[in-house]
């Protein structure tokens, strides 16, 4: 930097009566999209996104032909190409959930939350731009992400395996519902993030809660476990992918119910959390 | 204008801010002096909506801070140095925040320049020092041209070019007529900056004035004089009504008669004056006197039971 002394010069009045008089949701939107843009980690988590998701279709897509000869006829019964090809939307959903806590975690970390809070001090409504904007994002990208998966896999899974195409029943849903399911749960570890302020902490909560639980669940008594597996986000997220619903061994929503329970997680986080920020010290 | 009204915080079991109540008026510098851990940031933080107090209110122009219309057109606040995120260019961080207010993005180029950070615009703020982010965070707080200014500790890490320039752009604020609370722990800076003093100590109000009255105030003066006839000297002035302290190097330290009373009376009682000079107390004096009983954490200036060396033993609060 230059080190200069520079002289204190009036400023240049605001230009009364052209401006707003108070704070407008649409550029406060447009003040967390600089944010989520402004940063590296937001373009590497996305980079990854779509390295693992991709790349986990295309590597099932390229090696299932060759080991159908040896797959058991039961399982070329029950062959589903479209779960096969947007399987790795789950590697998408783990990093998403990072970029949603990070995106609210790091104001916490770094400060900015203090600077954010005495530009914006309605703090519901920094939440909801912060909520809409990453949302949105998080939806096209993962919408972008579950059809170029299924394409490419759909392209590399030739015969003698089966391939699907959008139009067979189900397919559709499976796809556009995926990228569904990453923009919600990216929102649930946003909530998540906003209730506990700290970045290691949120991931836990959130790897926790779509990784870890699943597996306590299963170590619980067969009723319980088919009781309250069905409602577990992993669950959820995987009906929502799978075409043919026989391949299931437990009990599950319907792909719509599912997806509905995991909207209703979401809103809970960021409820809570918008309540305590309100409440809480910033 | 910013008016503070009984003002209170808690956490736990320490009061943080005791019902604490001052205005700060625009058109000049106010200094907010107080020790370590007396409540000042917590006191901006409450100004500024961040911490909401137990009891009392904070307002600005007359409303609490929540309840402007457009924040950073009205007040500017530089809180904590580096309070950026770290990945992000000086260029976004102050973009970010122009938009949110609907600010014109040449405001941002402009403060960059005024502050001059032009240069590393778009470098990202990690790489920045102390002393830049501060630069940064006092262009922030111009951002919105606004009429009431708070600047917590802003010279905190910067070289005594950088100290003189905030110490210059905190006087050309309030002489455009802008309110500008600036806090800090040092007094001697603040006999320099601020022309009105806030003072406090474990959350209270201890004093309020201006400067000149501060140290009018605060500031014993006292006469020191010495003469090979110290004792004659002194039963004369202790005559005189006097109050007189025997120095180790034989001077008396002499307070309650002024310069010419004490000549005078060395003069009638025949002793020969060796030396004859008015000392005072320094303002940093003055501000510790003021504060003893209110500092949250002291140097232990007494040796230790476990007879380690005493200067091991001076531990200090941050």
């Amino acid at each position: 930097m230059t080190i200069t002394t520079t002289p204190v010069r009036p400023v240049d009045p605001a230009p009364a009566g052209t401006a707003p008089r108070h704070l407008r949701a649409r550029s406060v939107a447009r003040a967390e999209w600089i944010k989520l843009r402004s940063v590296r980690s937001t373009w590497w988590t996305l980079a990854a996104m779509a390295v693992l998701t991709v790349g986990i279709a295309a590597i099932a897509g390229a090696t299932i032909p060759g080991r159908w000869a040896s797959m058991s006829a039961l399982d070329r019964l029950t062959f589903d190409p479209t779960h096969v090809s947007l399987q790795g939307l789950l590697f998408s959903e783990l990093v998403i959930g990072v970029l949603g806590v990070l995106v609210m975690s790091a104001e916490y970390g770094t400060g900015t939350i203090r600077a954010t809070l005495a530009g914006v001090p309605d703090r519901p409504l920094v939440l909801a731009a912060k909520a809409g904007v990453f949302a949105a994002v998080a939806l096209v990208v993962g919408e972008v992400l579950s059809f170029v998966a299924f394409f490419v896999g759909q392209t590399l899974l030739t015969s003698p395996a089966t391939h699907a195409t959008l139009g067979e029943p189900g397919v559709l849903r499976a796809v556009v519902g995926g990228g569904l399911v990453v923009a919600v749960l990216g929102l649930l570890a946003l909530g998540l993030a906003t209730v506990i302020r700290h970045t290691a902490g949120a991931i836990t909560a959130f790897v926790g809660l779509l990784l870890v639980l699943p597996i306590v669940i299963q170590a619980l008594p067969t009723s319980i476990n088919q009781a309250i597996g069905k409602f577990l986000p992993l669950n959820i997220s995987d009906t929502m992918i799978t075409v043919h619903h026989s391949a299931l061994a437990s009990p599950a929503l319907s792909p719509w119910a599912g997806f509905a329970v995991l909207c209703a997680y979401a809103a809970v986080a960021l409820g809570a959390g918008g309540w305590l920020l309100t409440h809480r010290d910033a | 204008m910013i008016e503070v009204e009984g003002l209170t915080k808690r956490y736990k079991d320490t009061v943080a801010v005791d019902d604490l109540s001052f205005a700060i008026r625009p058109g000049q510098v106010t200094g907010f002096l107080g020790p370590n851990g007396s409540g000042k940031s917590t006191t901006m933080r409450m100004i500024m909506g961040l911490d909401a107090p137990d009891a009392g209110q904070a307002r600005i122009n007359g409303v609490p801070y929540r309840q402007l219309g457009i924040p950073l057109r009205e007040v500017g606040a530089l809180l904590e140095a580096k309070a950026i995120h770290p990945g992000r260019s000086a260029f976004n961080h102050l973009r970010y925040l122009a938009v949110s207010n609907d600010l014109p993005t040449s405001r941002v180029e402009e403060v960059l320049g005024l502050v001059g950070l032009t240069e590393v615009a778009r470098k990202r703020v990690g790489t920045f020092s102390l002393g830049m982010g501060q630069r940064l965070g006092i262009a922030a707080a111009l951002l919105g041209d606004p009429g009431v200014l708070l600047f917590d500790e802003p010279i905190n890490g910067l070289d005594p070019e950088g100290i003189l320039w905030v110490r210059n752009l905190l006087k050309g604020l309030a002489a455009e007529g802008r309110t500008v609370l600036v806090s800090s722990h040092l007094m001697s800076e603040m006999a320099l900056t601020a022309d009105h003093l806030v003072v406090i100590g474990r959350g209270r109000l201890l004093s309020t004035g201006s400067v000149a009255g501060f140290i009018a105030e605060s500031s014993q003066q006292f006469v020191r004089v010495r003469s090979p006839r110290a004792d004659d000297l002194r039963r004369a002035l202790v005559a005189r009504g006097a109050t007189v302290v025997k120095e180790a190097d034989g001077a008396l330290t002499v307070s309650g008669l002024t310069l010419e009373a004490v000549g005078d009376v060395a003069g009638a009682a025949g002793a020969y004056l060796h030396e004859l000079s008015l000392q005072s107390a320094s303002l940093e004096e003055a501000f510790m006197e003021m504060t003893r009983d209110s500092v949250e954490y002291r140097g232990e200036l007494t040796a230790p039971s476990d007879g380690r060396p005493l200067a091991d033993a001076t531990a200090s609060g941050k």
